[in-house]
């Protein structure tokens, strides 16, 4: 009786699809506005196509049964083109429970006469379609999590520039907080920067980080020693009250780094620590303002 | 076994490590350099890291402790051309080498040692002869 099962629905193919399809017709949460008639039909094909061919009696009881293979790739492609068409995980989920139904009815049919092949035969095909719906849910969450990583990877590539502002000169703008592995790529991209440019000053402006903590505080002074290693200043600016006010009550220690109030301030020193001087041009030679080698 | 060369230049010292250091070749240096300060009589320790890719914290103490060495004996010591991933494992190994002098680049170094004997022990916090505060 059990050799029959899977030659059944291959017998049966036509009859399953039909079936499948209209339990999915007869369903009230059908999304006719994102996938046709058409298309539905061609995709729920597609997939009992491979399943038929793919279920024998060996392995209709082993779902990570290599020969399902090809089944779990055409779901994965199933349920990331339904996740782009705007199908939430939940429908992509009941469109593939509904195919148990059908398959169960078929059964059903089948083996009216005989309750035990019947309990049998449903358990293993409910387990099987089980399986196959968790992989559409595994594949959903695969797909959002390439996103999430993908735009984390650009997040941290995007936000740390390093910026030559004058010869000799370069300027970090950190935008966010600050974490150990945001720090390492801060540090690395400065340090290779100041080799890069042999720049001797370098200000790092923390107006765009939100707030300031032991940790973050920790990093900052760990980037300005390295900085200061290569044989370079580190100037510290974008300090608010408010970074200000916790730095002094969480008790650390800025003291023996330069720390300036805003970039302009910061530009300023490193200005008359290279011996530079912005001067005001002459109003006969224009109204621009020049710097000259002080 | 080899040895690191140590070059005299007027007033100063010069040191070019250009293999990766290992811990008897440093222990090596740092007897030899001391032994030359004292011979030459030298004011000034230029030392080149600029070939050297990999520290440990071994590496980060014998520079600290040639600096501190040439200090007691009146001769300011500045490393120069540290690359970023020496400096980065430096500062995770918690060795930030307080009171050892650093500069970008040989010349730069050179400049600073010159300020710096020039001034004559007298503390001058932006002592590169560029960075020489106006105000």
């Amino acid at each position: 009786m059990k050799a029959n099962i899977s030659r059944l629905f291959h017998k049966k193919k036509k009859q399953v699809i039909d079936l499948w399809m209209n339990n999915q017709l007869q369903d009230v949460s059908l999304r006719e506005d994102l996938i046709s008639n058409d298309d539905l039909r061609a995709q729920s094909e597609e997939l009992v196509e491979v399943l038929v061919n793919k279920l024998n009696d060996d392995n209709l009881s082993v779902v990570d049964s290599a020969d399902f293979d090809d089944v779990y790739e055409v779901l994965g492609g199933i349920s990331i083109t339904r996740a782009r068409q705007g199908f939430s995980p939940r429908e992509t989920g009941v469109y593939i429970f509904s195919l148990k139904d059908a398959l169960l009815q078929i059964l059903q049919e089948e083996f009216k006469n005989d309750p035990v092949s019947l309990y049998e035969s449903t358990m293993k095909v409910s387990r099987l379609i089980d399986s196959f719906g968790i992989v559409t849910f595994e594949t959903f969450i695969k797909g959002r999590e390439e996103v999430i990583l993908r735009q984390t990877d650009e997040i941290s590539e995007i936000s740390t520039p390093v910026i030559r502002v004058w010869d000799g000169i370069l300027a970090l703008p950190i935008i966010g907080t600050l974490d150990s592995s945001r720090t390492q790529i801060v540090m690395e991209n400065l340090l290779q920067e100041i080799v890069a440019s042999g720049s001797s000053i370098a200000i790092l402006d923390i107006s765009g980080v939100p707030a300031v903590d032991s940790l973050v505080a920790q990093h900052l002074i760990k980037t300005v020693s390295a900085t200061r290693l290569m044989g370079a200043e580190c100037i510290i600016s974008g300090i608010r009250p408010e970074i200000a006010q916790t730095v002094v009550h969480l008790g650390i220690d800025l003291s023996g780094i330069v720390t300036k109030s805003t970039l302009a301030s910061a530009l300023k020193y490193a200005f008359s620590m290279l011996m530079l001087e912005v001067r005001k041009k002459q109003v006969s030679s224009g109204n621009n303002s020049r710097v000259v080698n002080g | 076994m080899d040895k690191i060369p140590i070059l005299r230049m007027g007033q100063f010292l010069l040191v070019t490590i250009q293999v990766d250091l290992y811990d008897r070749l440093a222990l090596n240096l740092e007897s030899d350099l001391v032994q030359m300060v004292s011979k030459t009589d030298a004011r000034g320790v230029l030392i080149d890291i600029s070939a050297v890719s990999i520290v440990d914290s071994f590496m980060g103490r014998i520079i600290g402790n040639i600096a501190s060495m040439s200090k007691i004996m009146d001769a300011t010591t500045v490393v120069v051309g540290m690359q970023p991933a020496v400096a980065i494992t430096l500062i995770e190994l918690g060795l930030p080498l307080a009171g050892v002098h650093t500069a970008l680049d040989v010349e730069k170094g050179m400049a600073l040692l010159r300020t710096k004997i020039l001034t004559d022990g007298e503390e001058n916090e932006y002592s590169d002869e560029s960075y020489d505060d106006s105000e």
